[in-house]
Formats: structure tokens, C-alpha cells, sequence
């Protein structure tokens, strides 16, 4: 089911913000040509990470832009210019994570773009905004997090800031950007204008903090105070967090402490009567627990807990979440292939369409792959 | 909330779409935030009696009159309609107005909403153009369906536990409810595609998402190398912030506070820093010696201040930052320059401050001054409007 059937991409990106955008474009059906600069191309191919490679380049490259084209253009070279700006007379979809100011200078400003297609989409990440103070500052995730306040909600009290061990802002840029894409594509479909998208790592990152930092914004202003221990979140009373069992450990979530005490035989928390309580005083009432639950294993707890209704897990890491059943129904896991045979285990779109998984089985593209065969079709000269 | 100087076509992307929203907490309601703010008219369909349970639950004990703050954060920009689901006659008022919606979401346990008679086949029999979304913990089947989708479950159940905090930590988790927000924003990512489509076949979809898909597909990168070299990501043994990238990649004490410094190579960083030491690992070495390196590097940078190694830094263009909490942040002209609050105007007159919504469009700023709604409020105007009453009679 190819929701963006004939939406044609083309995407200037690089890293991960935007072609973790035009990824997600590309599975919902859109055709998505990755423009690169020759010889190097975009340069997360030489962002290894591990050992393992895929035909030389970096696994995370082929990971993020799999069920993609690459055409190659020197955006300095006046003849690649006319043939991407020829590619881009027949686009739906123009997408950019450069610096501020850098497409203008190729050519490619919002305004240039729109004359050649004036029905164009027209959408860009920045670090922290085109213009202002930080225009100019690397558009960095983990500079952002380090920025923003993130590495304060993380991590036990007495702990150094910890940072989110995930490109998290970088990843929710990138899907803040297809959502306005694809809004501003609804909007084309209904009145044939088409518009100009802006994200930037700035605002995602405080986007995605909007209930903790309305609560900063009209509270006087406290920062937030992460708990002494087993901590999970700034904001939640006890017991919400991860505690050590005998053998592994074990999240718990919202619940009341009273029937807690009932149910894991635990009278010291006997006096938190009052659920006010359970906020202002959870360091007291965590370090309770932990001392409780580390005494029997993880199925002791949860054979008490889950029959009650309390809102608890076992702390899986990959290969023991891999072995259980209930993630193997998902399928999240499935193979792509090069054109040269290479392939690669990963994971498809998280979005299911009429009952049906996204697959694609479309490796990533090697750098001008494609050249030849868009020079064709698009009779570009 | 425009800007002067925008550019001449405002006209909100979704204008014209009207979306049901039958969810509660953060993971449904955050897509509808999204989409009203992209323009879409969002209504709340909510239960008589509580409504949406977010109504009651407040962080930090902080209300607004009789709804706590969060649901004001998580909700403004919308309407509210109250109906009674098990009553046949309120049922069909509803299913009328299922008739003349572009969407219906919802984040109830799976199964529920087909036991109301609410299901994507009944639905897609009354309306064909019918833009369904679901959102639900675990999948629709499987060992877990009936277990609850919760933030911090859903965290613990897909390895998101080992990717922050350092080696020798237990399991640590993201302070967000990460898995609710990237769920929500997805299911937006579904919705909009399928009205894309729609403009073209004149037919709906049904759009599904789970809490424990998003987890996964936003540990693409972590999940992928997994797969291929058979090792679990492992944490550094201090300063981790990212399980696959190598040294210096982390965040370093300084004399006055906290630095983050990216991927910056060792023998540049040894010049800018005059760390000496740095360039004698080969850049082959920032993951096999990366524990070293760090050590390394954090004895040396407790010795000055941030802002001094943050001026040495930023005069080679190499990546580094301050870590700030909020405060901070807000002193600052470049955070200011952005208009990242927007006020919301309650009905007794008084204001709360909120973030706006983090995309621009035509270089406008979007975000809506308008409260979330008191339960039930809008019901009899919908009801009139969309000629309910005839239904139910």
C-alpha cells in the first residue's frame, strides 16, 4: 500500500535528521532521489561505527537510506546545476539539512527552486534557526541535548548531566519535518500552492520537552529535580522507576503505594498514607522498595504484580527482547539487499497501512548509482 | 500567530479537516495537538463522567481551575464533546458524525472500540473516506495486547534502558515519555499520508502504530548494527552518551560545570585543547581505546573552566556546548530569538505560558492562544452544527 505513490523527493540531505525524513518518505511510497556531491557523496557513508561494514561503507548509512536513488552532482558546476535544477522541475518534495545560507549560495534558495516549480514543498532543518545569534553553530544532537536541558531529566540526582543515549533530536527533527511535508502536500492537493517547511533541532528538541518545560514555564521556574535514586522521571512521584531484583531488574510505573505494601509484603511503607507523599517524599520511599525487591527474582515480582493490575515490566535488553514472542508477532525485522547482493538485516517502518507491514527489500543506493538511468528518463542534458 | 513579513500564503495546511479524537494521556492526544495546530479542527470525544483521564492528572500539583496543567499543555486548540458510548442513542449521534469526519483516532486497548461498534470495518461501511488511526502498546496480537501500554514499560521492554547512562549503571531511562511522543508523532506521519492519498483515490486507511514499533524503529541504528555483528551496544564506562560512537563523544566535567564535545578528531582536539596525550591514539583507536581516551580527556578538562575550553573550541569550529538547564537557556538571545513560548488564554482572563509547535510554515510560526476545553463544553454546538439530533431519534 503506497500512500505517496508518484511523490517524487529529492533530498540534498545528509546524516540523519533529514534522511531519516525522506526514509520515512520514501517507505509511505514516495520515490526519493538522494542528491550527492561526487566522490564523497553524503558523508555518513564514511561514519562508521562499528566494524562492520556494508561493501566498505558504514552500516549506519545503508541503514538510514535504504528504498533511496542517489544521483550524483557537483553543486559548484554550473552543467550539474542545470540538470538537478531540470530534476527539480518534475519534483513534489525539495528537502535540505545544510547550514543556514548554504543553498542560497548553490542556487537552490526557496525562492529559486519555487521559479522553476512553483507548486514545490520546499523543506529544511537547521540546527538552531536560519537566522540569529546560532545560525551559524554546528547542528549537532548531542550539542543540542547539551543545550536544551535534556541531560538534566536523566540519570540519578548525585550523577553527572546524562545525556539520552539515542540521536534523539536529530530523529524527531527529522519526523517533525515529514509531518509538515506532508501537510503542506495535503494543502497543495486542495488549492495547487505549494509552501516552504522549516524545522530546526532547536525547536524539536524543546518541543519534545513541552509538558516538563510548561510546568518550569508556570511554577516559578524550579528546574527540575531528578531523584536520588532508582530515578525515571523529574516530574513522577514513587514508585515510577527501575529497580534491581536477584536476577535482573524491574520497572515500575505509576501505582499506589499502599496496595503496593499489601502486595509485596513490604509494612515499611506503611506510613506514605498521604499520595501527596509519594512525590515530595519518593527518594524515602524508592530507597525502600530497592531495598525490598533486590531480595527475589524478577517472575517472583511480577507474578504478584501483574495479576493486580500494577503497571510493571521486566527490563529486557536486545537479545532477550529479540527471544520473546511478543516481539517476534511484530516483524519489525526484515532484509534488504544492494544491487550488488549485499545484505543487511533491519528494521521496516513502524507505521502499518490497512493491515499491512511497509516492507522494502531496497538496499541503500551506491554513490551515482542511479545517474545513468535518471539522466535517461528525465532526458536531462 | 503570524509574523510580519511572512510569506503572502498562510493558509494553515490542514484547513477543512475534521478529526475525533478518542484518546487519553499523552501518546494520542499529542497527535492531535499536532494536528490542530497544522490547522485540522480536533475534537475530543470524551466519556460524561472524567473525560480524559489527563483532566485529573496534574504534575507537580499544579491545576488550572478544574484541569490539571498538563492536560492544558497536552490539549489547548481543541473541542470538546461528551457522549456515553454505550448508549445506543448517544452511539448513533456519534456515528453520524463519523459520517462527516476526514479522521477518527484513537489510543484505547485493542479491541475496545470494536466492542463500542467503533471498529475500522463498521466505520469504513459509513464512511469510505474514512482516515482510521490506532495506537496501542504492544500490536494488536501477541502475548502482550492486554498488557498496558505505559511510557516506562514499553521503555524497559525494547533495550532503550542500555543505550543512556554509563557501563557499570543499571538500566537507565530516558526522563521523557519518549515512546508516547515518537507514537504520536508517527501516527500524524500516518494520518497526513493517508489524506495525501485520499486526494488522489478518494479512498481512507486505516493507520497503525504501536508504542513498542516506535521504540523499536527509533533504535534503527542501534538495532541494525546489532543485527550485523551479533554484540549488544555497551555503554562507555563514563561519559557514554551514545553506545555506537567512539571518542571523544560524551559530556565532561569542567572546574565551573558540564561541557559536551561531538565527534572531533583526536589529534585537532589535542591542538585546540593542548591535551597532550590525545594525538598518540590513531583515529582507528576512538572505539577500540575509547574508554582511555575519555579518562584521558576528562582528568584534563576538570582543571578550567567551560567557558575556556568552550572559547579554544568554538575558535577551531569544533563541536562543543555548555551543558545548560532551562534557566540559562532562557537568558540567552539565540533561544529568545526563536519565539519558542506561546500564551494560552484562559477563560477567566488569566494566561499560561507553553511551547508553540516546533514547524514552521510559510515562515509562520504556528500555535493557537486557545485553552483546552472544559469537558463537554462543545457538545451541544457540534450536535447542532453536524444535525446530530436527527440520528438519535
Amino acid at each position: 500500500m503506497s500512500l505517496l505513490k508518484d511523490i517524487l523527493v529529492i533530498d540534498f540531505s545528509q546524516f540523519l535528521s533529514g534522511p531519516s525524513a525522506s526514509l520515512r518518505l520514501a517507505d509511505l511510497g514516495a520515490r526519493v532521489i538522494k542528491v550527492e556531491k561526487p566522490e564523497t557523496g553524503d558523508i555518513c557513508r564514511q561514519l562508521y561505527v562499528s566494524e562492520v561494514k556494508v561493501a566498505g561503507e558504514s552500516t549506519i548509512f545503508h541503514t538510514i537510506n535504504r528504498n533511496k536513488e542517489s544521483f550524483t552532482a557537483d553543486l559548484k558546476n554550473e552543467a550539474d546545476k542545470a540538470r538537478v535544477r531540470q530534476l527539480i522541475a518534475s519534483a513534489d518534495v525539495v528537502m535540505h539539512n545544510f547550514r543556514p545560507g548554504v543553498m542560497d549560495r548553490l542556487g537552490f534558495s526557496y525562492e529559486a527552486v519555487k521559479a522553476i516549480r512553483p507548486e514545490i514543498i520546499y523543506a529544511e532543518i537547521s540546527g538552531y534557526g536560519e537566522d540569529g545569534p546560532w545560525k551559524d553553530l554546528p547542528g549537532q544532537d548531542l550539542l543540542l541535548q547539551a543545550l536544551t536541558g535534556l541531560p538534566y531529566l536523566n540519570g540519578e540526582s548525585d550523577k553527572a548531566p546524562t545525556p539520552m543515549g539515542v540521536s534523539v533530536v536529530d530523529i524527531l527533527a527529522g519526523t517533525h519535518l515529514t509531518q509538515g511535508i506532508l501537510a503542506a502536500l495535503y494543502r497543495r492537493d486542495q488549492n495547487g500552492e505549494g509552501g516552504m517547511v522549516q524545522v530546526s533541532m532547536l525547536e524539536s528538541a524543546m518541543d519534545f520537552q513541552f509538558e516538563v518545560f510548561t510546568t518550569f514555564l508556570n511554577d516559578g521556574e524550579e528546574l527540575p529535580q531528578r531523584s536520588r535514586t532508582n530515578h525515571a522521571h523529574a516530574y513522577v512521584a514513587a514508585p515510577y522507576g527501575v529497580y534491581a531484583t536477584a536476577d535482573g531488574y524491574l520497572a515500575l510505573a505509576m501505582g499506589n503505594i499502599q496496595t503496593l505494601k499489601e502486595l509485596l509484603v513490604c509494612p515499611e511503607l506503611g506510613e506514605f498514607t498521604d499520595p501527596e507523599e509519594w512525590f515530595d517524599r519518593r527518594d524515602e520511599i524508592k530507597s525502600i522498595l530497592a531495598g525490598h525487591l533486590e531480595s527475589k527474582s524478577t517472575a517472583n515480582w511480577l507474578g504478584i504484580l501483574e495479576p493486580a493490575d500494577i503497571w510493571c515490566a521486566r527490563v529486557l535488553d536486545f537479545d532477550s527482547m529479540r527471544t520473546e514472542e511478543g516481539y517476534r508477532v511484530l516483524e519489525m525485522e526484515m532484509m534488504v539487499k544492494t544491487t550488488k547482493g549485499h545484505e543487511l538485516r533491519t528494521t521496516r517502518c513502524p507505521i502499518r497501512v490497512n493491515g499491512q507491514l511497509l516492507n522494502s527489500p531496497q538496499g541503500a543506493p551506491f554513490l551515482g548509482e542511479h545517474n545513468d538511468a535518471i539522466t535517461q528518463e528525465f532526458g536531462l542534458k | 500567530m503570524s509574523d510580519k513579513g511572512a510569506l503572502p500564503n498562510s493558509r494553515l495546511p490542514l484547513e477543512g479537516v475534521l478529526v475525533l479524537e478518542f484518546c487519553q494521556y499523552l501518546s494520542g492526544p499529542s497527535a492531535g495537538l499536532r494536528l490542530a495546530d497544522l490547522g485540522a479542527r480536533v475534537i475530543k470525544i470524551e466519556n460524561p463522567g472524567k473525560g480524559d483521564l489527563c483532566r485529573i492528572l496534574p504534575i507537580k500539583n499544579q491545576w488550572v481551575g478544574e484541569n490539571s496543567l498538563l492536560f492544558h499543555t497536552i490539549n489547548r486548540n481543541k473541542e470538546s464533546y461528551t457522549a456515553n458510548l454505550k448508549s445506543p442513542e448517544e452511539l448513533a449521534e456519534i456515528l453520524e458524525l463519523i459520517r462527516q469526519t476526514d479522521v477518527v483516532m484513537h489510543n484505547f486497548r485493542p479491541g475496545v472500540m470494536e466492542k463500542l461498534g467503533l471498529g475500522y470495518e463498521k466505520l469504513k461501511g459509513l464512511n469510505p473516506k474514512l482516515v482510521y488511526a490506532e495506537i496501542s502498546g504492544y500490536g494488536s496480537q501477541g502475548p502482550w495486547v492486554k498488557k498496558p501500554g505505559q511510557d516506562l514499560l514499553l521503555q524497559a521492554m525494547t533495550g532503550l534502558m542500555y543505550a543512556s547512562g554509563d557501563q557499570h549503571d543499571p538500566p537507565v531511562p530516558f526522563g521523557l515519555a519518549i515512546g508516547d511522543i515518537l507514537c504520536g508523532a508517527q501516527v500524524v506521519q500516518g494520518i497526513l499520508a493517508a489524506l495525501v492519498n485520499r486526494n488522489r483515490s478518494g479512498k481512507g486507511a486505516k493507520i497503525e502504530l504501536s508504542l513498542f514499533e516506535s521504540l523499536l524503529d527509533f533504535q534503527f541504528e542501534l538495532l541494525t548494527t546489532h543485527f550485523a555483528g551479533g554484540q549488544k551496544p555497551l555503554r562507555t564506562k563514563a561519559q557514554n552518551a551514545h553506545p555506537l560512537l567512539g571518542a571523544p563523544y560524551g559530556i565532561y566535567a569542567t572546574r565551573d560545570g558540564h561541557m559536551a564535545i561531538a565527534m572531533v578528531p583526536l589529534k585537532v582536539l589535542e591542538e585546540a585543547l593542548g591535551c597532550e596525550g590525545l594525538g598518540r591514539f590513531t583515529q582507528e583507536m576512538i572505539f577500540t581505546h575509547r574508554d582511555e581516551i575519555k579518562k584521558l580527556l576528562a582528568d584534563y578538562l576538570i582543571s578550567d573552566n567551560t567557558g575556556f575550553w568552550l572559547t579554544k573550541m568554538r575558535e577551531k569550529g569544533l563541536w562543543a556546548m555548555d551543558v545548560k538547564h532551562w534557566k540559562a537557556l532562557k537568558q540567552e538571545a539565540g533561544y529568545q530569538h526563536m519565539k519558542l513560548e506561546q500564551k494560552v488564554r484562559l477563560p477567566d482572563g488569566q494566561a499560561i505560558l507553553t511551547n508553540r509547535c516546533p514547524i514552521r510554515i510559510d515562515g509562520n510560526r504556528l500555535g493557537s492562544d486557545r485553552p483546552a476545553p472544559a469537558l463537554g463544553i462543545d457538545s451541544e454546538k457540534i450536535r447542532k452544527e453536524f444535525n446530530l439530533f436527527k440520528a438519535s431519534t
